[in-house]
């Protein structure tokens, strides 16, 4: 039968990619609502609240304008049925790349992070966290062998790995516990410019090539402090792995109480990479018509608009899941505790939908806080944004990392961790405040058409005869 | 040669910044309580949003709007209009269309037999209203013109003076109306100078 060579795990993958990405894009349309809604309510306005859905059934008239939630379908019908044009004078190889690249990468890096609780893979030796795992899909693997070399009985390491396997539990990820977690987010995270970038160069424009020129310049200034604030989180934890990263701190507190540098540093490298205000200088609209998507139309354009909201969505379960305490909530969370594991128990649905609602409620209140930053801050120029990152966020990305490696290693209670975690991020903070006033500003730019052919004299500009020249 | 002479370059200094400000987040932290405090009120309903809802709710415009046009009548209902083509003449967009007729009434010449006016051509500027000496045409407040086809859009004189029935029953007369009676033009002689130059003053 063809139906048995077909491994039942990987149907399972297939749905489980099926209603993940349904639901991603879903999100997505709806985040779009939301921002225009968000948008309208910081502005005093009220935002979208005409297009519907009739129904033709009168007890339903109320969705016909109901708070606009028929908006993304009627824009994405919009974005499909208008005409692309491609311009004659693009690089149609990578121009048609490019907004494929933006949306499968945003996509791919959605494929590790998980949005409920997921059982954490078993350790077969308890004597160390992160010690040898499971393995799965082969008869012999090297791990099974070396368990056998250590006398571990090899039927129970399989035992092991089919309960993990096996299907009475919910697993809230397409694949879940993979062992390089966040790396494998931020790997193709950082693919993700690649989508900016070559949609920008293939344009053959000249806003759009300073758009990704922008976005280049973005990528190496935030990609280090962003590193830098979850090494510390791979210092406290001892995983990359997200599950183990959750579960640790279900048993130890939230890391943002361990690490608030780390933290604030790692949303502060998310809005960058999210290209999201106050760092969207790769689309800003004043100066660059549309920056690097000025050349694009139609469903073409509506793909990086994809890509950048299912970003917004990836990289806000990931803070969520290293800062956030993934699908812990106190009190909440524990009453759930005695609930037991296992499919057809009822308790337990409900626990699984518990804690992926507060999951998503924690993403959704870092989206929330995307859209409220947007309206507060003003754009960064980019030779701002990156002596922001060079200058203030690496600085202080190294002292939290030390703040880390220190109570990790000399402070020994939680409790004692989270006063001395406290007081090193603000007093780091305070110091790389202190330094930057105490250290010499950049030097005054010269427009070239006022100073053609001589310098300027000392009386007009002191400051600038002493800096510039 | 400098685009600037120099003694008209004033070099500004950036400001100095505090602690706070160059920290950015107390600064933030004030800022996002800004933007919150708009959202809530918002939410809530205690700030006046201004939005108008549209097709809902009219917006009630100044009455010296310059909208559709239309041709008013006088107290026994007839056309004001004597066919002078003063507006026709004046018009920068060539858009009104008059054909005179010897008058059916004994207190004017002229009647416009046909009056036609293109509202895709016309651009609203009102020059043919400030032209007309008997203040027969007019432009309303209404601005929400639409038709299904070109000829729709030609306007008339049964047209125009619907225009006027729908404006005088909706009670928004432009303000330059007098009143609806016959201006100069169609008054006895004698008495009309001082009532146009009291009208205009």
């Amino acid at each position: 039968m063809l139906f048995d060579l077909i491994p039942f795990s990987f149907l399972v993958t297939i749905v489980t990619i099926g209603i993940v990405f349904g639901a991603v894009l879903t999100a997505v349309g709806y985040s779009t609502l939301l921002e225009r809604k968000v948008s309208a309510w910081v502005q005093d306005r009220v935002g979208p609240n005409r297009t519907g859905f009739d129904l033709g059934q009168p007890w339903l008239s109320f969705l016909k304008g109901f708070f606009g939630l028929g908006q993304p379908l009627a824009d994405g019908v919009k974005f499909l049925l208008k005409e692309d044009v491609v311009p004659g004078h693009v690089d149609r190889v990578f121009y048609f790349l490019a907004p494929m690249i933006a949306v499968g990468t945003a996509l791919l890096a959605m494929a590790v992070v998980s949005f409920g609780d997921t059982p954490v893979a078993p350790v077969l030796h308890s004597s160390s966290e992160g010690g040898l795992k499971a393995q799965r899909m082969f008869p012999a693997t090297k791990t099974e062998l070396a368990a056998m070399k250590n006398g571990t009985n090899i039927q129970e390491v399989r035992d092991g790995a089919k309960s993990y396997e096996s299907l009475t539990t919910i697993k809230f990820a397409i694949a879940p516990n993979v062992d390089i977690g966040f790396l494998f987010v931020f790997a193709v995270g950082g693919l993700a410019v690649y989508g900016i970038v070559l949609g920008g160069w293939s344009s053959n424009n000249k806003y759009s090539l300073l758009g990704s020129l922008r976005s280049s310049a973005q990528v190496i200034s935030y990609e280090i402090p962003m590193g830098l604030s979850v090494l510390g989180v791979l210092v406290m934890v001892g995983s990359l792995n997200l599950e183990r990263i959750v579960d640790w701190q279900a048993r130890h507190g939230w890391l943002v109480a361990y690490q608030p540098l780390a933290c604030l540093l790692f949303l502060i490298s998310i809005f960058a990479e999210c290209n999201r205000l106050p760092f969207d200088l790769p689309e800003c609209e004043q100066e660059l018509v549309g920056g690097y998507h000025t050349e694009y139309s139609s469903m073409k354009f509506a793909l990086f608009f994809l890509g950048e909201y299912t970003h917004m969505i990836t990289t806000s379960f990931l803070m969520a899941a290293l800062f956030l305490g993934g699908w812990n909530l106190p009190f909440v969370t524990d009453a759930l505790k005695a609930v037991p594991e296992g499919f057809p128990d009822f308790g337990y649905l409900i626990c699984c939908a518990v804690k992926a609602a507060i999951f998503c409620g924690k993403m959704g209140f870092i989206i929330g806080l995307f859209m409220v930053v947007r309206w507060t801050i003003l754009r960064f120029k980019f030779n701002q944004l990156m002596s922001l990152a060079w200058k203030a966020m690496m600085p202080l990305g190294v002292l939290s990392l030390v703040g880390v490696a220190a109570s990790r290693q000399f402070i020994e209670p939680d409790y004692a961790k989270l006063i001395f975690q406290f007081l090193w991020s603000f007093a780091s903070l305070l110091l790389v405040g202190v330094a930057s006033l105490m250290l010499p500003g950049e030097p005054q730019r010269v427009p070239v058409n006022l100073l053609r052919g001589r310098a300027p004299s000392a009386s007009s500009s002191p400051e600038l005869s002493a800096k510039a020249w | 040669m400098p685009a600037i002479a120099e003694k008209n370059v004033r070099w500004v200094k950036h400001p100095k910044l505090s602690l706070a400000e160059q920290i950015y987040l107390p600064t933030i932290a004030q800022g996002m309580v800004t933007t919150i405090s708009h959202l809530v009120k918002t939410l809530t309903g205690t700030n006046s949003i201004q939005t108008q809802q549209y097709p809902e709710q009219k917006p009630s415009l100044p009455p010296h709007y310059r909208g559709v046009h239309r041709l008013n009548r006088d107290e026994q209902g007839r056309v004001k209009c004597v066919s002078c083509y003063m507006c026709s003449t004046a018009c920068p967009a060539n858009c009104i269309d008059i054909v005179a007729a010897p008058s059916p009434w004994p207190d004017r010449e002229k009647y416009p037999e046909l009056f036609v006016i293109d509202e895709l051509r016309c651009i609203y500027c009102g020059m043919c209203e400030q032209a007309c000496p008997v203040d027969a045409i007019e432009l309303t407040t209404i601005f929400d013109l639409t038709g299904m086809s070109r000829e729709d859009m030609m306007f008339d004189k049964e047209k125009l003076l619907s225009v006027f029935d729908q404006t005088v029953a909706m009670g928004t007369d432009p303000v330059r109306t007098k009143g609806g009676r016959l201006s100069v033009a169609a008054e006895p002689a004698g008495s009309g100078l001082t009532t146009s130059s009291s009208a205009q003053s």
